[in-house]
């Protein structure tokens, strides 16, 4: 379980990032949406503790870890599927799935995690995650090193960002699968109702602040009507001839 | 051989014992063992230290292993191979050279290294520098090599040097003949004070003929390094040729990549890139459950692999 309490991301100069953020994680899947530029993504930067936060504190199954590092919160059971996957001249994709399980891994051991993100490990353990790779490759990549770790928190930055000729039933599988084994939290950030639509909990971010939480069925039908969305007319005209 | 000098040989020749097939080792600048076989033949010069490696025509899935060691503080060596590869010949060669400095004298070994390719031809050149020792005396390597690349011949060479050598100036020449090809790997670690320079000339003179330069380096500390590459297309050829640096610390990197185009359909290209770790990196192994400093040596040696 995660908690956050009056978290606050102020870059200085008078500008707040997040404000004053409180929030409960304790579901099985939960998923952070809102316009872009919000600050979802800092949100899990915070949790994952790339960004420290410069007011609140963060609780993790009870324990305070507003001043942990990556590191320790890694180990303590939280994982981090970056939005854009970094690339590595000359480690392969068997030495990122290595790192991320803790343990040496092998064609089988690869094959079970890569296969579930429609890879096909022969092809790719041996392979370096350069800029061969193309950006959805990549980011199956990412999601299977979350998989690796099967950690008790994972947070996945808009996993369908760039999932081309893959399905997000399987995506979804993906995440029912994981959460089968670690029983842990899955909260992901995404504009996809598809995703949405698996939420046990959404969470609605939007200029920094906490704009809605609540569950899906509640919150699901607004957000799809775009009530609020803060959408312009002339867009949200265009965007309704497209969906007609 | 006593067990530094076994220790050199793993580290430069990945040998626990003595190899199958050709080999002649240079222990302390004196003979430590040779044979050769019915295709490869191993003679000592007569008018300067050094051997003659002769490698017959058509020879297939043969290696002729040629490691130096020296464990004697204050030894300076100077030796002259050259190799003959008869034409069709497919051959591995694996050189190296392992220093231990437990004194105050500087130890060094300067080895000059002549290939001569036959037609299609085609050799694995794999070369390895190694340098320890907890003397105040220092360890210099000043390798040479110099390639003579017939039509077709296929030269690949994989140079590593990492760590240990305090300095080191590796020059290589060539010229490479229609249809041949010839592909460069460097590795190259240093730390401390260490410095090294890799200096490179080759000149593509044929038809169809082919230079690919991949230098990958790390320098930490207060090392100094410097990449000088020219790669020269005087006929219808490609050439390309690429560094690719880490910088840490104090370190200096100079990288001077040059291409010469004297033919209208010379393809020549360079690239040179020198940086730090990403931080993004960093951040991404982190995120696995490595500290700083574990993450950073993941990204060195992936990077050096």
């Amino acid at each position: 379980m995660l908690e956050l309490q009056h978290v606050g991301f102020d870059v200085g100069g008078g500008r707040e990032i997040l404000h004053d953020i409180n929030l409960t994680i304790d579901d099985r899947f939960v998923a952070i949406t809102g316009p872009n530029g919000g600050g979802k993504s800092t949100l899990a930067k915070i949790i994952a503790g790339i960004y420290q936060p410069t007011s609140g504190k963060i609780l993790f199954d009870g324990v305070d870890i507003t001043n942990k590092t990556i590191t320790e919160r890694a180990k303590l059971g939280i994982s981090y599927a970056f939005q854009q996957p970094v690339r590595f001249k000359g480690l392969r994709v068997k030495d990122l799935l290595s790192l991320a399980a803790g343990k040496k891994t092998d064609v089988d051991a690869a094959c079970a995690l890569l296969s579930e993100v429609g890879l096909c490990a022969r092809d790719y353990i041996d392979r370096e995650l350069n800029a061969s790779l193309s950006g959805g490759e990549l980011k199956r990549i990412e999601i299977a090193m979350v998989l690796a770790r099967g950690t008790k928190l994972s947070i996945f930055d808009e996993p369908e960002a760039g999932i081309d000729l893959w399905s997000f039933n399987n995506l979804i599988r993906v995440f029912e699968k994981m959460h089968a084994e670690t029983q842990g939290n899955i909260l992901i950030i995404s504009h996809q109702e598809r995703i949405l639509n698996i939420a046990d909990t959404i969470v609605v971010v939007k200029a920094g602040e906490l704009a809605a939480v609540g569950p899906r069925a509640e919150l699901l039908p607004d957000l799809l009507s775009g009530v609020d969305s803060g959408t312009c007319s002339v867009l949200a005209d265009k965007v309704e001839g497209v969906r007609a | 051989m006593d067990a530094i000098k076994l220790r050199l040989l793993k580290e430069v020749a990945e040998l626990d014992s003595l190899p199958v097939g050709a080999y002649n080792i240079r222990d302390n600048g004196q003979a430590g063992g040779r044979n050769t076989t019915a295709n490869i033949d191993i003679h000592t010069k007569t008018d300067k230290p050094g051997i003659d490696i002769i490698i017959k025509p058509g020879t297939k899935n043969e290696s002729v292993h040629i490691p130096v060691v020296i464990s004697e503080s204050g030894l300076k060596d100077m030796v002259y191979n050259d190799f003959f590869i008869g034409e069709d010949a497919d051959v591995v060669i694996i050189a190296g050279c392992g220093i231990h400095n437990a004194g105050c004298g500087d130890s060094a070994h300067d080895g000059i290294h002549t290939f001569h390719l036959g037609k299609n031809a085609r050799v694995r050149y794999v070369e390895k520098h190694y340098g320890e020792g907890e003397g105040s005396g220092k360890r210099f390597m000043n390798p040479t090599t110099v390639v003579h690349l017939d039509e077709g011949a296929h030269l690949e060479m994989e140079t590593t040097q990492i760590g240990g050598i305090d300095d080191t100036t590796r020059k290589t020449t060539g010229d490479v003949a229609a249809g041949a090809s010839l592909v460069v790997r460097e590795k190259i670690m240093t730390v401390g004070e260490q410095t090294a320079i890799t200096d490179f000339a080759v000149d593509m003179n044929g038809a169809g003929s082919s230079v690919n330069v991949i230098s990958r380096s790390v320098a930490k500390e207060k090392s100094k390094q410097e990449f000088i590459s020219r790669i020269i297309g005087s006929a219808p050829c490609a050439g390309h040729t690429e560094c690719d640096a880490i910088i840490m610390d104090d370190a200096v990197v100079l990288a001077s990549p040059q291409i010469e185009a004297r033919h209208v359909d010379a393809s020549l290209i360079h690239e040179a890139a020198i940086g730090k770790i990403a931080g993004e990196q960093l951040t991404k192994l982190m995120t696995l459950g490595l500290t700083e400093q574990e993450a950073e040596e993941q990204i060195i040696n992936g990077f050096l692999a």
